[in-house]
């Protein structure tokens, strides 16, 4: 079971009260008129699958009924954090894997659950997008 | 003030031949019974029927003000709170950060209601009568967290949840909204759909402590 955070009741709930939505931060088109189909394919149906940092849509379904972002490790499954709609991760498989850099001293390492560099494109990718 | 259409949903009853009001549990009492308080009774229950339910949704300041000269009561101002006029007859709770469930006596809502629409005026807003759509359940008694330990999995220790805390959560697979107005008191607003439900389920999850009914 998930123990979830939702900013909006500021407290822990039982996951039973939720329901994930799927990938956070997708961007509609700005002008979706002059997209190409394969743009308009990525937006509606492509998704990110990453092994380790993934940011999350859920919803308080039973709560607040509310709409938030989970960062979540999907390899471990731990909850990094959760933030309202409109605002930006604190916690990204850029942020971490710089961490990872400076402890180790300049070198990557990569160990269970944590993505390794080459892997976080995606993910840096992902934040980009993500000013919604 | 809004054009929104308003109608008194209560009818009026002024012959003897009108249609009586019924709550959304006088089946229930007539199917699954109502057994009364015994000398070891340790919970009871009792339904606060035909009381005036308005969710309320908005802006948090003008929603108070609105609310402090019509009902003179102002929002809670957290999350998850709870607050209630001095004789506790009236109530206003936190859904949601942009929504609240205002709880008044039976007969009170529409001219409430009508009065917030005027002191509302074209603010952003919306006010739902839903009074007959939703019923309260009071449970009291010394095993009424008992009671409530084995239907939600909401941690409702005194610790953390306090008197003026009320949450919308999972309560026997249905929705309600649990409240605690006083420190003996534990409020479940529950839907008109799924009373007969929680009714029975209380029932017997109470029989252990020989639950009662009252009222
Ligand atoms: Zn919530």
């Amino acid at each position: 079971m998930f123990h979830i955070y939702c900013p909006h009741c500021a407290e822990h709930r039982e996951e039973e009260e939720f329901h994930p939505k799927g990938q956070a931060h997708i961007a509609r088109p700005m002008d979706p008129e002059a997209c190409s189909d394969e743009e308009w394919g990525d937006y509606l149906f492509f998704r990110d699958n990453p092994r380790g940092i993934h940011h999350e849509l859920w919803v308080h379904a039973v709560g607040c009924r509310k709409f938030f972002n989970i960062t979540r490790n999907t390899v471990s499954y731990e909850i990094l954090e959760t933030y309202k709609v409109g605002e930006q991760p604190t916690i990204t498989a850029e942020s971490l894997s710089q961490d990872k850099k400076m402890t180790a001293d300049g070198v990557t390492v990569a160990d269970g659950g944590l993505q390794t560099e080459g892997e976080s494109d995606s993910a840096v990718n992902t934040s980009k997008e993500a000013k919604v | 003030m809004s054009n929104a259409q308003q109608f008194d949903t209560r009818p009026v009853v002024d012959n003897e031949s009108e249609i009586a009001v019924e709550s959304p549990l006088a089946f229930s009492r007539h199917r699954s019974g109502a057994p009364k308080a015994k000398a070891d009774t340790r919970v009871t229950v009792r339904e606060r029927a035909f009381l005036g339910h308005l969710v309320l949704r908005g802006g948090a300041i003008v929603l108070d003000e609105a609310l402090r000269e019509v009902v003179g009561l102002g929002l809670p101002g957290e999350p998850l709170g709870l607050v209630q006029d001095e004789g506790g007859k009236r109530s206003i709770q936190w859904i949601s950060p942009d929504e609240w469930l205002l709880i008044v006596p039976g007969g009170e809502e529409f001219d409430i209601e009508r009065r917030l629409r005027e002191a509302l005026g074209d603010a952003h807003f919306s006010i739902s009568n839903v009074g007959g759509g939703q019923t309260v359940l009071e449970l009291s008694g010394e095993a009424a967290r008992e009671v409530l330990m084995k239907s939600v999995s909401y941690d409702v220790h005194p610790s953390h949840f306090p008197v003026g805390k009320g949450v919308t959560t999972v309560f026997a697979k249905s929705t309600v909204v649990l409240r605690r107005p006083s420190e003996e008191r534990w409020e479940l607003v529950i839907r008109r759909s799924f009373a007969d439900y929680l009714y029975r389920w209380i029932l017997d999850a109470g029989a252990e402590y020989t639950i009662g009914v009252e009222g």
